[in-house]
């Protein structure tokens, strides 16, 4: 398990930069911004990437996934968050994909992993209830009913959930905390499934859902009834991971572009890079940034190799990524000066990108709870 | 069996029957640094069993040629060499400021004639040097060296002052940047000239730091006669060695903070027993917090020197993380240090004496001795300029 990218992993990191380059300028963020595209995401690149093998990459090839590992996916992932694409490729593979790939019955598996694989189907994962990430704390319910379940409760953040063709969505089929949580599949058009997009302030697609009475038959659980936590936990700390790779493809951006203009503005006479109050600063970022960037890459190989740290390093991960990402964006609209407030510049849609994905699936504080925890103390 | 395979077992063979039993057992204090030199004590004989055995077959310098005593052993032998010697828990078997910094500089600058008489010494451990750099007007602006050495036939005498030249009071040997040329621009005038220590002029004062030790002195100079064969590259291009000699410096600081580190116990655990645990956790949730983010640091720091290495085995070179290194591993342990001390609270404000454990008198010195550190080998603030200068290339 080697941080050296092999030549097949070079290759993926070049065609997704390419094809993110071409097709997902940030100009189309804007424009999807500015008219309130119902969809929220370009068909067209989510075409392309899923004729790429993107949006199947780390499923098993018998359902028409790629076969690769996190590591690949990591690699299109923050190649995604330098543009700060906001396709379904997140959700859908590694939140609600990833639930069903991880513990999906073979009927689940056959009818959804093949459709998400090819980008037909968008599956996403509606697991937070509260003001912020907090996993076991669930307060929505299913109830057995005839030969299935009735399930109620209001789901926030769900990620791409306005698109979705359908929602894994975390229920408490008994008290308790961590135990007791159920993973029932529910499709779109399910009656007294209400979805409301929600416009957050990075133009990522989040919805508000709400259950009422949604009747879910017996097999649409996902792995075993009163077990989910165990599923919720690996299928968070690979989407965390995931998430952090793009998180660290936004900053470096973010700091690029920032150094770029410390050198051809100037004040004074001379560019405002050439002062030191500056300098050192951007001279911590990059510091900053390349610790991210190893705790990403272990992650992710950690993850591959399935090794026992995962959850250990999907933490300490994401808590550095989150830290940094807001510290980059803050520092780079300050660097920037009055252009960096202005919505006609780029750097202000890092900043609330950054704020948005900090505190997806836990912020900083979270994570190095739960890191300690694991840690033994 | 792969020759490198065949080498793993002859060198796995040769350490078993050649280091002495108590070379293996874990390091306490600084009696068990060995670094050699002719005012140099071993504290057992096994010291010296071992220093010589080792110096016979060159692994002391394991990657130097074997006619400057060296091992001949290429990168990944010496690799392999390291990682045995890892495994059986050897100590070092020779601490040495001469084959860390000043070898490297000369096998790459020296003449013929400087390496055959200083190499050789150094591996074997006959002769400790230390580093003749700072001046007390040439601290961070270290191309403003005062020192003068002006030609006299075929000597150069020398007049001025060096500041924290680590352990010049018990070193045999010292390497200099002197001025040459006072009239050429700063960087242009230097040159590097190696001192004997006993030469008649050099006088030499330890330091007493507010960690109580003295591992740096002031040594003067005055009219000290060299001769001018000492000098090593070409007259006024010393500073073109004293910069590949720094890199080694900062390359071996950040290397020592992470060995050091690892030894320590960790915090989490240091927590448990001095301020005790509420259900699972640390009882102080922001002194948690405080040593969870350092503790990830500490990781991060870990897969980024890995990251590196690896980068350089897989033949693309260092890539810019590296001059990251030397700012971010002493920043941390200083870090480390100030959540040890409060973590120990009262008992890390002990200086000595009754009422304070030893461990706790350790950490509280080593945390006033972490000072040094973020100052000492170019300091926190000429990391920040090299890395804004060289990596990002923002303008002067």
């Amino acid at each position: 398990m080697s941080f050296v990218l092999t030549e097949d992993q070079e290759s993926i990191r070049r065609s997704a930069k390419k094809l993110v380059e071409e097709r997902a300028p940030i100009a189309q963020l804007r424009a999807l911004r500015d008219t309130n595209d119902p969809l929220g995401y370009s068909r067209d690149l989510w075409k392309q990437m899923a004729e790429l093998g993107f949006a199947g990459m780390t499923l098993p090839e018998t359902y028409g996934g790629a076969g690769l590992g996190l590591t690949e996916l990591g690699l299109v992932l923050e190649e995604c968050g330098r543009r700060l694409v906001a396709g379904p490729l997140f959700a859908s593979l590694l939140l609600g994909g990833g639930a069903i790939d991880l513990a999906g019955s073979e009927s689940q598996k056959e009818h959804w992993l093949p459709r998400i694989a090819r980008g037909e189907a968008i599956v996403a994962l509606a697991h937070e209830e509260g003001r912020r990430h907090s996993l076991y704390e669930v307060a929505a319910h299913a109830a057995p009913v005839g030969d299935g379940w009735a399930i109620s409760g209001e789901k926030t953040m769900v990620v791409d959930g306005h698109v979705a063709d359908a929602i894994v969505v975390v229920a408490r089929t008994s008290s308790g905390g961590r135990d007791g949580l159920t993973l029932f599949l529910v499709p779109r058009d399910a009656h007294g499934l209400d979805v409301q997009r929600r416009a957050t302030i990075d133009s990522r697609n989040i919805a508000f859902v709400r259950l009422g009475g949604v009747h879910a038959a017996s097999d649409s659980v996902v792995g075993i009834v009163g077990r989910g936590a165990d599923v919720l936990d690996r299928v968070l700390d690979r989407a965390t991971i995931g998430l952090s790779a793009e998180m660290l493809g936004g900053m470096q951006e973010a700091f690029e572009q920032t150094i770029a203009y410390l050198k051809v503005r100037n004040q004074f006479g001379v560019p405002i890079g050439s002062f030191q109050a500056l300098k050192h600063r951007a001279a911590q970022l990059f510091c900053e940034i390349e610790l991210v960037r190893s705790l990403v890459a272990a992650a992710l190989r950690a993850a591959d190799a399935g090794s026992d740290d995962v959850a250990l390093l999907a933490s300490a991960a994401k808590a550095r990524a989150s830290d940094v990402f807001v510290h980059v964006a803050n520092e780079a609209v300050q660097m920037h000066g009055g252009i960096g407030v202005t919505d006609e510049l780029d750097i202000g849609l890092f900043l609330k990108r950054a704020r948005v994905t900090e505190m997806m699936l836990g912020a900083a504080a979270h994570h190095r709870d739960r890191f300690a925890r694991l840690s033994g103390y | 069996m792969t020759e490198i395979m065949r080498f793993r077992e002859e060198v796995r063979e040769w350490l078993q029957a050649a280091c002495p039993v108590s070379m293996r057992a874990p390091m306490v204090d600084e009696r068990d640094d060995v670094w050699g030199g002719r005012r140099g004590a071993f504290a057992s004989p096994d010291q010296r069993v071992w220093l010589e055995r080792m110096a016979e077959r060159g692994w002391t310098a394991p990657t130097w040629p074997t006619q400057y005593g060296g091992g001949g052993l290429d990168a990944a032998r010496a690799a392999v060499l390291e990682e045995e010697l890892k495994r059986l828990g050897c100590r070092p078997a020779l601490k040495s400021l001469g084959v860390w910094m000043l070898g490297p500089a000369l096998l790459a600058f020296g003449s013929e004639e400087q390496k055959r008489e200083h190499l050789p010494k150094m591996a074997r451990g006959e002769i400790r040097w230390c580093q003749g750099y700072s001046e007390p007007g040439a601290g961070s602006d270290l191309a403003n060296v005062q020192t003068r050495a002006v030609l006299d036939g075929d000597e150069y005498v020398v007049d001025g002052q060096k500041v924290w030249t680590s352990h010049a009071h018990v070193a045999d040997w010292i390497f200099c940047l002197v001025r040459t040329d006072p009239s050429a621009k700063k960087h242009e005038g230097i040159s590097f000239l190696l001192i004997d220590m006993t030469s008649s002029g050099v006088r030499v004062k330890p330091i007493k730091l507010i960690s109580g030790a003295s591992p740096f002195c002031e040594t003067f100079f005055e009219g000290v006669r060299v001769p001018a064969k000492n000098l090593v590259g070409r007259p006024n291009g010393g500073w073109t060695v004293a910069k590949a000699v720094l890199e080694h410096e900062r390359a071996l600081i950040s290397r020592m903070r992470d060995a050091r580190a690892s030894e320590d116990e960790p915090l989490g655990s240091m927590a448990a027993r001095y301020v005790g645990r509420e259900g699972s956790g640390i009882a102080d949730p922001v002194l948690r917090d405080r040593i969870a983010q350092a503790d990830i640091d500490a990781l991060a720091l870990k897969l980024t020197l890995r990251r590196s290495a690896e980068s350089v085995e897989a033949g693309r070179g260092p890539g810019p993380e590296t001059s990251t290194f030397k700012l971010c591993a002493t920043e941390l342990s200083k870090r480390r240090l100030e959540i040890a001390v409060a973590i120990k609270g009262f008992q890390a404000l002990g200086w000595s004496g009754d009422g304070y454990a030893a461990d706790e008198i350790a950490t509280t010195r080593a945390w006033l001795r972490s000072r040094a550190s973020s100052i000492e080998g170019g300091s926190s603030e000429i990391q920040l300029n090299i890395i804004a200068k060289r990596v990002l290339g923002l303008p002067d």
